[in-house]
């Protein structure tokens, strides 16, 4: 397991105190985690500071699930 | 949770009680602002809206001693006669109100101003932001037989112009000329009305402005002290309005933004 999938899964489970079971890198934040949308603004702004990047907003409208956010993030670390 | 941030603890709030309005999260300004009060021995009770925000304000109510929980939904006077009436029955008299509270659509806190500006979400932005803080006065008032503190929480983007702030600019603006007419009626009571106009944070109403985030990184790139605005700084600026500290100061704006309001053009522009 990659490195910023664990960070993401940690920031994932304690904020919205899931299963960690049910955290994988399909899991919707809506759908499966059951996130409601002051949870995405504040999932976004958690990786933000855990990887100190900037996800504009065109960017997290896109971030659905887990996998979603690990790729985002990979993407940013690496360019 | 609080921990994070090292608040003097001491007794200048002690025998005070007060509201705030405007906790949503545990990066939430007024969240901030309550921690510092109760630090210093203040009893409050919090205003939520809706369910959603109960979830996340309840646990911070608790961890600081905050037993109640008032629901109010500031355009509505029902909500608002229901919620002061509430504050009434739990203390008698209050001593401070602290309103950190302000909507915009998501729309209009981006790109153009003149293009995006729509009729109802120009009104809903002013009702939130700045009437709100109008009927708050008033109602407060009632309970402060002995005189009191009222603070609101404002941005530099009412006074200058700010990427993306539009509505909201205008919104702040009128709840900065608010609070000087506020003062002005209330003064005589001994009630004090002050407005603190605090740098960008990592808040969720910053989340809301269409780059906002970049706005908080940039403005302490470009702030006198080369630092972000810090919550000890605000909640400090707040602890000294709302308590016998702030004897003789109304109608004011303070600025806590490491400096930033008085820049002209950063030094550093290239950077």
């Amino acid at each position: 397991m990659s490195e910023v999938l664990e960070r993401v899964r940690k920031i994932v489970i304690d904020h919205l105190d899931a299963d960690p079971d049910k955290v994988t890198e399909k899991a919707s934040f809506i759908d499966d985690l059951e996130a409601d949308s002051l949870d995405i603004v504040e999932l976004v702004m958690a990786f933000e500071e855990e990887f100190d990047i900037e996800i504009p907003d065109d960017s997290a409208e896109h971030i659905l699930t887990v996998g979603d956010a690990v790729a985002y993030i990979d993407g940013k670390l690496k360019s | 949770m609080a921990d994070e941030w090292n608040f003097p603890k001491g007794d200048l709030m002690k025998g005070k009680k007060g509201l705030v309005m405007g906790v949503a999260n545990d990066k939430s300004i007024a969240w901030g602002i309550a921690s510092q009060l109760a630090a210093q021995g203040a009893e409050m009770a919090f205003s939520y809206l809706g369910e959603s925000l109960l979830r996340r304000v309840e646990p911070l109510a608790t961890s600081i001693g905050v037993k109640h929980l008032i629901e109010c939904d500031v355009t509505s006077d029902d909500s608002m006669d229901a919620a002061f009436a509430k504050l009434k029955e739990i203390y008698g008299e209050i001593d401070f109100v602290i309103h950190s509270v302000a909507f915009a659509n998501k729309n209009e806190l981006q790109g153009s101003f003149v293009e995006n500006t729509t009729r109802e979400g120009f009104l809903l932005a002013l009702n939130v932001s700045a009437f709100s803080f109008v009927d708050v006065s008033r109602r407060a008032a009632e309970l402060m037989p002995n005189g009191g503190s009222l603070v609101t929480l404002t941005y530099l983007g009412a006074e200058r112009v700010i990427p993306n702030y539009n509505t909201m600019g205008v919104a702040k603006a009128a709840l900065e000329a608010s609070t000087r007419y506020i003062a002005r009626d209330l003064g005589p009571k001994g009630i004090r009305v002050n407005a603190i106009s605090a740098g960008a944070m990592r808040t969720l109403s910053l989340a809301g402005i269409s780059g906002g985030r970049g706005l908080h990184a940039k403005s302490g790139q470009f702030s006198l002290m080369k630092q972000e605005t810090s919550m000890e700084g605000v909640a400090g600026a707040a602890l000294w309005l709302a308590s016998d500290l702030g004897f003789s100061t109304t109608g004011e704006v303070v600025h806590v933004d490491a400096g930033f309001h008085v820049v002209g053009l950063p030094e550093d522009i290239e950077g």
